[in-house]
């Protein structure tokens, strides 16, 4: 399991952005997990709340948005969701285009009194 | 209350190390691969007939990541190149870091060719970059031709799969066909190859596959540098 270490990180970028509001608090932080990340996002929330207990970053919270792995059709131009096979829902080609599903990122932070963020 | 767009990757530091080291393994042109399976499928194994297989002026090194023991480093040492065991003391998973720290007493002027075997583990290992220009995943036919199916992170990072212990197909009921189209319905163009590092078998496709990866990646040094 390295959902600890990748929640670690996760804390550790939260912790190099805290100067950009001197005034407020970062109360959630959202995460994009892609199905082929390699991440389970339920070992990964036990994780971050694990480690967020008891430091100053309480109260913080993790939104995990769990990415499934998308692809486009080369035939037609659809892009669908995969399921075990590749083949395209809407004209039944089986070549297509790797889309997103797997990213390991964190999209936003959700902050109270972040108007006042410094240098905005 | 509001929100602000952070956008970063959560292991950038991570990739920030793997990307200094691929710019030095590209620096003095070393290809250099990532080896990843479940533990006992084979990688240590597959490793020793290629070391085997090498000329003795071959400029190949070797860093094999364990939990604990030196048996892999012992084991593979035998053949005369330099090889290092990395024990991470209870991390799943080689990172950028362990890398970086296990190459500083080499010199990469004199390597050509750097083998990286991980840890054993399909999951956790998918997820931190080494540098490497390639990862090739280990599947043995004693583990069930679905794992594609239930590991997608590894073989879709994949390039090349390497269905090993294909001695035991007899004996085993594991469908080959269905293992490799489940692997291609993650990744289509991944390139496979069938061995027994037992009996040997298809160990010259492996090889070949090594070395038409080593043109190539010397091509492109040579490309980039001229």
């Amino acid at each position: 399991m390295h959902e600890m270490g990748i929640a670690n990180s996760v804390l550790d970028a939260v912790r190099s952005e805290t100067h950009r509001f001197p005034d407020g608090h970062i109360y959630k932080v959202g995460v994009r997990i892609g199905e082929l990340a390699g991440v389970n996002p339920d070992a990964m929330s036990f994780c971050f709340e694990a480690l967020v207990r008891g430091t100053e970053l309480e109260p913080l919270a993790l939104e995990i948005e769990y990415c499934p792995r998308r692809y486009q059709c080369r035939a037609c131009g659809h892009s669908y969701t995969a399921a075990e096979d590749l083949i395209c829902p809407k004209c039944g080609v089986t070549e297509s285009q790797f889309l997103e599903g797997d990213e390991l990122e964190i999209a936003y932070l959700e902050v109270e009194n972040g108007a006042r963020a410094a240098g905005t | 209350m509001e929100r602000v767009p952070l956008e970063r990757k959560v292991l950038s530091e991570n990739d920030r190390l793997a990307a200094d080291l691929r710019a030095r393994f590209a620096e003095h042109d070393i290809l250099c691969l990532n080896l990843i399976s479940s533990p006992g499928s084979g990688k240590t194994s597959l490793l020793e007939r290629t070391l085997e297989s090498f000329d003795h002026d071959e400029h190949v090194a070797v860093l094999t990541g364990d939990i604990q023991t030196e048996n892999d480093a012992k084991r593979l040492a035998r053949f005369g190149f330099p090889v290092k065991q990395i024990t991470t003391g209870g991390t799943c998973h080689l990172d950028a870091r362990m890398i970086e720290r296990a190459l500083q007493d080499w010199r990469l002027e004199d390597l050509d060719l750097l083998l990286i075997e991980n840890v054993g583990n399909l999951v956790c290992p998918s997820s931190y970059d080494l540098g490497e220009a390639a990862k090739l995943v280990v599947l043995s036919v004693t583990e069930g031709e679905d794992k594609p199916l239930k590991y997608p992170s590894i073989f879709f990072k994949s390039e090349l799969l390497i269905l090993n212990k294909i001695d035991l197909l007899p004996y085993v009921p594991f469908d080959i066909a269905a293992a490799e189209e489940n692997a291609r319905s993650v990744h289509r163009d991944m390139d496979i190859v069938r061995v027994s590092c037992q009996t040997r078998e298809g160990l010259t496709e492996w090889l070949a596959w090594l070395d038409r990866k080593r043109e190539s990646s010397r091509a492109a040094a040579s490309a980039s540098a001229s």
